[in-house]
């Protein structure tokens, strides 16, 4: 009976990853399609590559997220610590369920709607203040952060209930000041999760296509904006080359960053057993 | 005058030193609050105040003019400010059956695809819990490595798969199941595929995150003492996995709920999704107080299961 079970499980699995794998490697056969029609193979070739990369408009678009990305990550990190911190470490304090709910609530928060509010911000901020008079790179950034920054504070919530208390309140009974426990024991504990923060904050930011296409203005376009205006209109060749070049580098990227993890654990499950063994 | 300002010049350092030591000794007392202040201000400023805006321009009237809604304050004419609130776009969501048939066909398709990606991502994530700890490393990182990768992409992988000329229909022709090409995208079929395909890793990760902290001791107590399998599943695991089931099925409901890119890229004009239907509000018709009022509307069905999902999140932190 177990056996029969194990199997099973054991099929359900293969299938699964079967069905999550499947149609990402197809796109990534198919952007080496000579044929222009997507779904009809027609040879080898990597044309596509090249027709990528003379156009200018997916230069602009790329350089344009990335930016948007890298500032949207380092911004998000830092606020989703500090939101992450505060709801971990400091217990009950005024206005603790509503943070805690604001905090939470853009995991779940249907893109339409983030999107649509935070436009009506903008503009009725424009409105009153006269600021963000254009609505683009900075409107972007900021909807970006807010989002963000619920994905980083998650994580940073995990990782301190994880290592526990007891390094910081040692330092405190060793006569350190709360700053001073903050800066040496906390932050370098907390690094791991906060570049783990940041490469996710990043990857979003690169990812998202509903909010920024509320939020953004004319002339400002990222690169899920031009994929999409293109795909809507059917399969096109060179988005399946871009598309390639975009999950492998975040495979390799996550692989080198697993494989890094990896390796860390099986130390330190050997660091445990030498001193056990001391 | 040029005394004064050398006598500046030179007390500019110990004010500045004045001024930074001062930083820091409201910095040691309060640095409490400015952590608290800093990330709750951003929240207040760009995630609360935009839905009091959007709630505010859904009671407005909708003008041809810019911005295209009338304003929710007027100053009267003996200087009372008199408040004009209009439920038209309200009555007008409750009375088109378009958006009526667009919420429960929205509610529809999310619950449908709730109950597939748990039928699916439970007996995955068991899987995983189960297999050694090496193989069970690699399988998590195969199930988080699509999470990474780009939505739209893993989306527009379908369009390629699900076309007329593409491989699923290949696949069935040589398998002799039709003859000729059927017509599966712009379908709810495919609008189905896409949610589960793109929503089911939401599934998993909290469901092994549940269970790898189940007692596997109690299966082998149940088993010891006579249980059949299936028994133990639904007096034992099941319950115990309760938590993880909930969080996993609104991970996946809420989002779904108000998905704008699969049913646009996916389904086409044939399958209704309210997500869809309020970027086209908006963007096509340009009319704001009927988008926000879509929105509102969208948010109320949703309240219900977000604060759930909170209270849930909640237990789970506490439990830690």
């Amino acid at each position: 009976m177990q056996k029969k079970r194990s199997t099973f499980l054991f099929s359900i699995l293969c299938f699964g990853m079967a069905f999550l794998y499947i149609p990402m490697l197809l796109l990534i056969v198919y952007s080496f399609n000579y044929s222009k029609i997507v779904p009809v193979w027609g040879g080898f070739s990597t044309r596509w590559y090249g027709k990528l990369f003379e156009s200018e408009e997916v230069w602009n678009a790329l350089t344009l997220s990335i930016k948007i990305a890298v500032v949207n990550a380092t911004f998000a990190t830092i606020l989703g610590s500090l939101a992450g911190l505060a709801l971990v470490r400091f217990g009950r304090f005024k206005g603790r369920t509503l943070f805690g709910g604001m905090i939470s609530a853009p995991l779940v928060m249907p893109e339409v709607i983030t999107g649509l509010s935070l436009l009506m911000l903008f503009i009725t901020l424009k409105e009153f203040l006269g600021w963000p008079d254009k609505r683009g790179f900075t409107t972007i950034t900021i909807a970006h952060i807010t989002f963000s920054m619920a994905y980083v504070a998650v994580i940073i919530q995990s990782r301190l209930t994880g290592m526990g208390i007891s390094l910081e309140e040692a330092a405190q009974d060793l006569g350190a000041r709360p700053l001073r426990v903050l800066g040496d024991i906390t932050l370098p504990l907390l690094a791991p999760g906060m570049m783990a923060g940041w490469l996710l904050a990043f990857t979003l930011s690169l990812d998202d296509l509903v909010i920024s296409s509320f939020v953004t203005g004319p002339g400002a376009n990222t690169l899920p904006m031009l994929i999409y205006s293109r795909v809507r209109l059917g399969l096109r060749p060179d988005i399946n080359a871009l598309a390639t070049i975009i999950i492998v580098t975040v495979a390799v990227g996550v692989l080198i960053s697993g494989w890094i993890m990896l390796r860390q654990q099986k130390q330190k499950q050997r660091d445990m057993q030498m001193a056990s063994a001391d | 005058m040029k005394q004064i300002t050398t006598l500046d010049r030179m007390k500019a350092p110990v004010m500045a030193r004045n001024w930074a030591s001062e930083l820091m000794g409201f910095l040691q007392t309060q640095w409490k609050a400015v952590v608290v202040f800093v990330p709750f201000f951003w929240l207040l400023v760009f995630f609360l105040a935009p839905f009091f805006i959007i709630l505010k321009i859904s009671l407005a009237e909708s003008l041809i003019a810019s911005p295209p809604f009338s304003p929710l304050f007027e100053w009267a004419e003996d200087g009372v400010m008199s408040i004009r609130i209009i439920f038209d776009n309200y009555s007008y969501l409750w009375e088109d059956e378009l958006y009526l048939n667009t919420y429960l066909s929205s509610l529809k398709i999310s619950t449908i695809s709730t109950v597939i990606c748990l039928l699916l991502g439970y007996p995955m994530a068991y899987a995983i819990v189960r297999s050694p700890p090496t193989t069970k490393n690699i399988l998590l990182m195969m199930v988080i490595l699509p999470f990474w990768t780009s939505f739209l992409l893993r989306v527009y992988a379908w369009m390629g798969l699900l076309a007329d000329q593409g491989l699923v229909n290949d696949f069935l022709i040589w398998a002799g199941f039709i003859e000729t090409p059927v017509r599966l995208m712009y379908s709810h079929f495919a609008v189905y595929v896409g949610i589960v395909y793109t929503y089911v890793p939401f599934m998993i990760l909290p469901l092994y995150a549940n269970m790898e902290k189940l007692d596997m001791e109690l299966h082998e107590a149940a088993a010891d003492l006579g249980s059949k399998p299936t028994t133990t599943f639904f007096t034992i695991t099941l319950p115990l996995t309760w938590p993880g089931i909930v969080a996993g099925s609104l991970l996946v409901f809420i989002p779904a709920t108000g998905e704008f890119v699969i049913p646009d890229l996916l389904g086409g004009g044939n399958v209704l999704m309210i997500g869809r239907v309020l970027f086209n509000e908006f963007h096509a018709n340009h009319d704001w107080p009927v988008a926000s009022a879509v929105a509102i509307a969208l948010l109320i069905l949703l309240v219900v299961p977000m604060m759930l999902y909170q209270r849930v999140q909640a237990k789970e932190t506490e439990s830690d």
